[in-house]
């Protein structure tokens, strides 16, 4: 029965496999904030107890297996006695009880560190004195980032200053649908009709990866965000530049606004301070200021946008933009349009 | 002891519960459907108040139409008993009269819940109304349906009463029948006073 | 010796199994019964499981066009229906049915002809719930249907009409033979077994049937509220009218806890079986398995909202909820101890029932382990939704039940045919399914912890998540190799098998002491049981004294197309009503009261 022992090593291989593939990207091992660092912590903890019970469980059924599978001649049932059964009986019942038991305690002192708003000066200077509202509302397959405090309406990409505690509050605008950003900490559901809250303190510059994580459709896949954390001033420059009005076009592009302004667009898409103010798809005020369209999972690029408005159903099969069916000329103005709107 | 035969067809003895698996049957069964109304219930407690439209159980349950449809389904539990109680002393006259009783009884609790329904459906209230409309009728709408299988189910022991099947010494049928009655008379009993007493 | 007279050889001559196919249209026998539950639940395993190989082949690599998203959703929903309601539960329905009878030291189940109708509700709905791929799409709202996607306004196919009237055919079947269990167990236990005298299988039957009894009432009701909401737009769910998605996630889940313990309890009673057999000793501490048992059936009604923590419950629920699903395990894991402890000083035979148990064991911890973790909230806030429940409900239900499930086949095949598995092939398929498993598997824990969410068709390359998936498509296709394996040893030993006795691993309860394949009736004379293992009595005159109450040479051979009848009425009601056909519902509902008119005038 060698064969057990040795089916332990591609096992053990393809952990440490898994394991470097997990250190090399975003992850919950990867936060950005102290909410995610605690279940970070809290996560690696219970790894580690769960792999010791499981090597001292899995090691006692293994050598039982091997001591006692070992030739002895067939025949009747041996008669073993087992000293003190009942004793071992409350000793593996007590056991998993205490452990389960811290695991538990500890695990509600952080609940409650995640579910509480940082108020105290205990929490550091700079954390305490920003905090910031975000109006997360989930569309099928896209979300809208909204700064209630801000009069800000945007699409795709959570913008935030570093240091700054976010109060996120999580909507639908039909199905269920999840805010998950892994580096940012625990998911919350967007559910129609009740307004879910949840609080991460953003601690790092970057730009991180956040995805749906309920499944909403058929494009449950491509409904992708980004979190971009960035220094104060650039913040608030970001902010001036979303909070400023439509720019004004000229040439090309000023006819691209009129083809806008003219076809279906307006029933679906909003442009601040236009007869534009459909509310099915994402506010596109500012749209070249992304990084990112189409449920985040395009590159805001001049190609993709023409591809894009060329037949959206072949980039993002299902979603509702329907194909326009423009002429290449129309798509050339309209991505004029598209890129002039910083 | 050693050809000792067992008379019951299903062997009952000390390690069995000594009653019959049909009555047994019937008693589980009826747990499960206690779950299926509570379930049923809990849903309309948690969407009362939640309709954004429509007419309010105020404005359109009518207490006293219900109550005395009520009192007509706890008087066919009454008859029923009775029936019970008569061929458990062989008569088997009384029986088929109070048999028929409760089904007659049923059947003027299900006219009154049609009427009832008749008078809702009159105010604008139906299952796609609005989400009162939707409780309201899926409660009483499958506890009706209830009803009804209960009347049929009497229906087939009358026919075997009629036809001598049903003697002092073998009336289960009856207690099954009178067990899953009774079930539904309380079931209603509870609908009652959460969704007309309470509710209003 | 004592085994022999309780099979009268000398009254009857074996019975051989007849073929005709009507034979198993009308029979009630539970042997029967028990036979085409569990090849009619494997069929739909293979189903399953080709549309897991669909979904891992769609996966393998990022940006994949396999199938079409639309087609993508259909398939995983179906594969977890299929999974759970058409192979997981029919499966341990069946070994259930063949097997507690014989343990119990009865002739057949309580109500037979009712056991019937349970079988060919399953069957029908299950046929039905696939005949929605060719009537215009299969459901695709995946198999916990949350609420409101799975309304007209999102899910405008009847593939959701399918799904929710299907599961009400098949639950009222489940409820049925629920039913049938409790008063089988409650009431034949043969003389002499009491109940704490009875078999662990048996015992773990008991809980279950009682487990779906109390569950599934909620998955009816929810499954009602949805198909009214689709047919007659009740607003139920529907936000804007007042209704609350959230009721669909609580009725849901306060089946669909349960019902996860439902699909191990069954699986927990086979390994209860066979590990002491195999190890040649008694089982370290009966009591405690029976009383974890029972501790778990009740507990699993309190921790339905472990399913539910990130959908804004208040911290305070969440906690409770937590604090219970904790304490859930420790019942659990005390189970895992005792049979861990009844192989030492034992003298292990390493059969590949055996092998099956044991890597049952392993497997399930790990995915306790994981379960654990998710029952901490901070933590399932991070994982929940994502691959790392994947992996854990995997190694829970296929580490733990599947396998089980294939211990049960290799340990309870000599006595249904008569024959044993080859021993060779039956290692060969364990191997691979134990590589191909963890393969799939255990890197799923790494990606959910790396951001990968459920029931998403595709990925974009820039994850990193291609590997590991590329990985797992490779490991899924070495476990249908081991499925095919196993195929391959049913058909080589069904004919060609080592011939087995009545006894041949030298067993501990009832079913042992027939012939393999029991006659039709059992047991020729009740037996009285003394013990908990009444095949290791010492004393072979304490059997064999009781009578039935009908002789050896009299059993009425109970046949009824009735129960055929009312399923198939249900069937046809039920297209009637996901096309709203009326005509179509009264011919159905005409069709299943002219059946439950047969059953109850047929001559008996």
């Amino acid at each position: 029965m060698l064969s057990f022992v040795r089916a332990t090593r591609p096992a053990l291989l393809l952990i440490l496999i898994s394991a470097l593939a997990l250190a090399g990207c975003e992850s919950v091992f990867t936060p950005i904030s102290p909410q995610a660092q605690s279940i970070a912590n809290l996560a690696t903890i219970l790894f580690v107890v769960a792999g010791l019970v499981f090597v001292v469980v899995e090691g006692t059924l293994l050598y039982f297996v091997l001591r006692f599978s070992r030739g002895r001649p067939a025949g009747e049932t041996a008669e073993v006695e087992t000293k003190n059964e009942r004793r071992i009986e409350i000793a593996w019942t007590a056991a998993p009880a205490v452990v389960l038991a811290i695991v538990f305690i500890v695990s509600m002192v952080i609940l409650r560190f995640l579910v509480t708003q940082p108020a105290a000066p205990g929490m550091g200077a700079a954390a305490s004195a920003q905090t910031l509202n975000v109006r997360v509302v989930a569309h099928q397959w896209w979300w809208e980032f909204d700064y209630p405090d801000l009069g800000i309406v945007t699409a795709n990409e959570m913008h935030a200053p570093v240091g700054a505690t976010l109060l996120v509050s999580v909507e639908s605008a039909d199905v269920i649908h999840s805010f998950w950003s892994p580096v940012l900490g625990g998911k919350i559901d967007a559910i129609p009709g009740q307004i879910n809250r949840t609080i991460y303190t953003v601690t790092k510059v970057g730009d991180y990866g956040g995805q749906c994580s309920e499944f909403c459709g058929v494009d449950h896949a491509f409904m992708l965000f980004r979190v971009i954390v960035e220094p104060r001033a650039q913040f608030d420059s970001w902010v001036r530049q979303q909070q400023a009005p439509a720019a004004t076009m000229t040439g090309h592009a000023a006819s691209g606004e009129q083809m806008f302004m003219n076809g279906a667009c307006i029933g679906c898409h909003t442009i601040n301070g236009t007869i534009a103010r459909g509310t099915l798809g994402p506010n596109l005020t500012h749209f070249a200021s992304r990084g990112t369209f189409a449920g985040s999972t395009q590159q805001n690029t001049r190609d993709n946008i023409v591809k894009w408005l060329e037949d959206p159903q072949a980039l993002k099969s299902g979603n509702l933009m329907p194909n326009l069916h423009l002429t290449p000329d129309q798509i050339q103005a309209l991505a004029d349009y598209l890129e002039s709107l910083r | 002891m050693l050809n000792e035969s067992m008379t019951a067809p299903t062997g009952a003895h000390e390690t069995s519960l000594n009653i019959d698996n049909r009555k047994l049957g019937t008693w589980v069964f009826l747990a499960s459907e206690a779950v299926f109304f509570s379930s049923l219930i809990v849903t309309y407690i948690v969407m009362s108040g939640r309709a954004v439209s429509g007419p309010t159980p105020q404005e359109v349950l009518s207490i006293p139409l219900v109550g005395i449809n009520t009192f007509v389904l706890i008087s066919s539990s009454v008859t029923m008993v009775m029936a019970l109680a008569a061929i458990e002393r062989g008569d088997q006259r009384r029986l088929r009269r109070f048999l028929i009783a409760t089904a007659l009884l049923g059947l003027l609790f299900l006219s009154g819940q049609a009427v009832e329904f008749t008078l809702l459906y009159q105010h604008g209230l139906s299952l796609h109304s609005d989400l009162f409309g939707a409780s309201f009728f899926t409660l009483t709408g499958f506890h009706g349906a209830h009803v009804s299988v209960g009347i049929l189910w009497i229906g087939f022991v009358l026919a075997r009463a009629f036809s001598g099947g049903v003697t002092k010494e073998n009336h289960l049928a009856v207690e099954l029948v009178g067990l899953y009655w009774h079930f539904v008379d309380v079931v209603w009993i509870i609908i009652f006073t959460v969704v007309y007493l309470i509710g209003t | 010796m004592q085994r022999n007279m309780l099979v009268d050889a000398q009254a009857l001559p074996l019975q051989r199994y007849q073929t005709s196919v009507l034979r198993w249209l009308v029979t009630t026998n539970h042997k029967d019964i028990g036979l085409l539950y569990i090849s009619a639940s494997f069929l739909f395993f293979i189903v399953g499981g080709v549309e897991a190989l669909v979904i891992r082949l769609q996966l393998a690599e990022p940006n994949s066009r396999v199938v079409s998203p639309e087609v993508y959703n259909q398939i995983f929903t179906m594969h977890g229906t299929t999974m759970i309601f058409l192979f997981a539960m029919p499966i341990l329905v069946g070994f259930a049915n063949y097997i507690v009878p014989l343990q119990l030291g009865a002739r057949d189940m309580a109500f037979p002809r009712l056991n019937a109708m349970s079988f060919w509700l399953f069957l029908f709905g299950g046929l039905v719930l696939y005949s929605s791929f060719v009537l215009g799409g299969a459901p695709d709202a995946g198999w916990f249907a949350y609420a409101p996607l799975t309304g007209t306004d999102y899910s405008p196919t009847h593939g959701m009409d399918f799904w929710a009237l299907g599961i009400l055919m098949t639950g009222v079947g489940s409820t049925l033979g629920a039913i049938n269990f409790v008063v089988t167990i409650l009431n034949m236990r043969t003389r002499g077994m009491s109940m704490l005298k009875m078999p662990l299988f048996s015992w773990q039957i008991l809980v279950t049937a009682i487990l779906i009894l109390f569950a599934m009432p909620a998955l009816t009701v929810d499954a009602i509220l949805l198909y009214f909401e689709r047919a007659f737009r009740a607003p139920f769910f529907l936000a804007q009218q007042g209704g609350q998605p959230i009721l669909w996630q609580h009725l849901f889940w306060f089946f669909g806890h349960p019902e996860v313990y439902i699909l191990i309890l069954p699986a927990f009673g086979i390994i209860s079986e066979v590990v002491p057999v195999f190890s040649r000793r008694r089982i370290f501490g009966y009591a405690a398995i029976i009383y974890s048992g029972i501790a778990i059936g009740f507990l699993g009604f309190t921790v339905w909202a472990h399913h539910m923590f990130v959908v804004g419950l208040s911290p305070i629920a969440d906690a409770i909820f937590s604090l219970d699903s904790m304490i859930i395990a420790v019942p659990t894991s005390i189970k895992i101890f005792n049979w861990v402890a009844t192989m030492w000083g034992g003298r292990l035979n390493l059969k590949t029932p055996m092998l099956f148990a044991i890597g049952f064991i392993s497997m399930f911890m790990i995915g306790g382990f994981s379960g654990i973790t998710l029952a901490t909230v901070p933590v399932d806030w991070q994982v929940t939704d994502t691959y790392y429940v994947v992996a854990h409900l995997h190694y829970v239900l296929f580490g733990g039940t599947v396998f089980a499930i294939f211990a049960g086949l290799y340990y309870w095949f000599p006595k249904m045919t008569g024959r044993f598995l080859s021993e060779k092939i039956g290692a060969l398929q364990f191997w691979f399914m134990v590589l191909g498993f963890n393969l799939t598997f255990l890197p799923m824990h790494i990606q959910g912890l790396m951001g990968m969410p459920r029931r998403i068709y595709t990925y974009a390359a820039n994850t990193s998540w291609g590997d590991l998936n590329f990985l797992e498509t490779i490991g899924s296709f070495i476990i249908a190799i081991a499925v095919g394996i196993f195929l391959w040893n049913v058909a080589v030993s069904m004919r060609r098998g080592r011939p087995a006795d009545g006894d041949p691993w030298h067993g501990h309860t009832l079913e042992w002491a027939v012939s393999s394949p029991p006659p039709g009736y059992n047991f020729a004379v009740a037996p009285i049981v003394h013990s908990r293992w009444p095949l290791l009595e010492e004393n072979p005159d304490s059997v064999a004294e009781a009578h039935f109450a009908t002789g050896v040479t009299d059993i009425p051979e109970e046949t009824s197309v009735f129960p055929l009848v009312v399923a198939f009425g249900l069937g046809v009601a039920v297209y009637g009503l996901v096309y709203l056909y009326p005509v179509l519902i009264l011919l159905g509902v005409a069709i299943l009261f002219a059946g439950i008119v047969g059953l109850v005038y047929e001559p008996r």
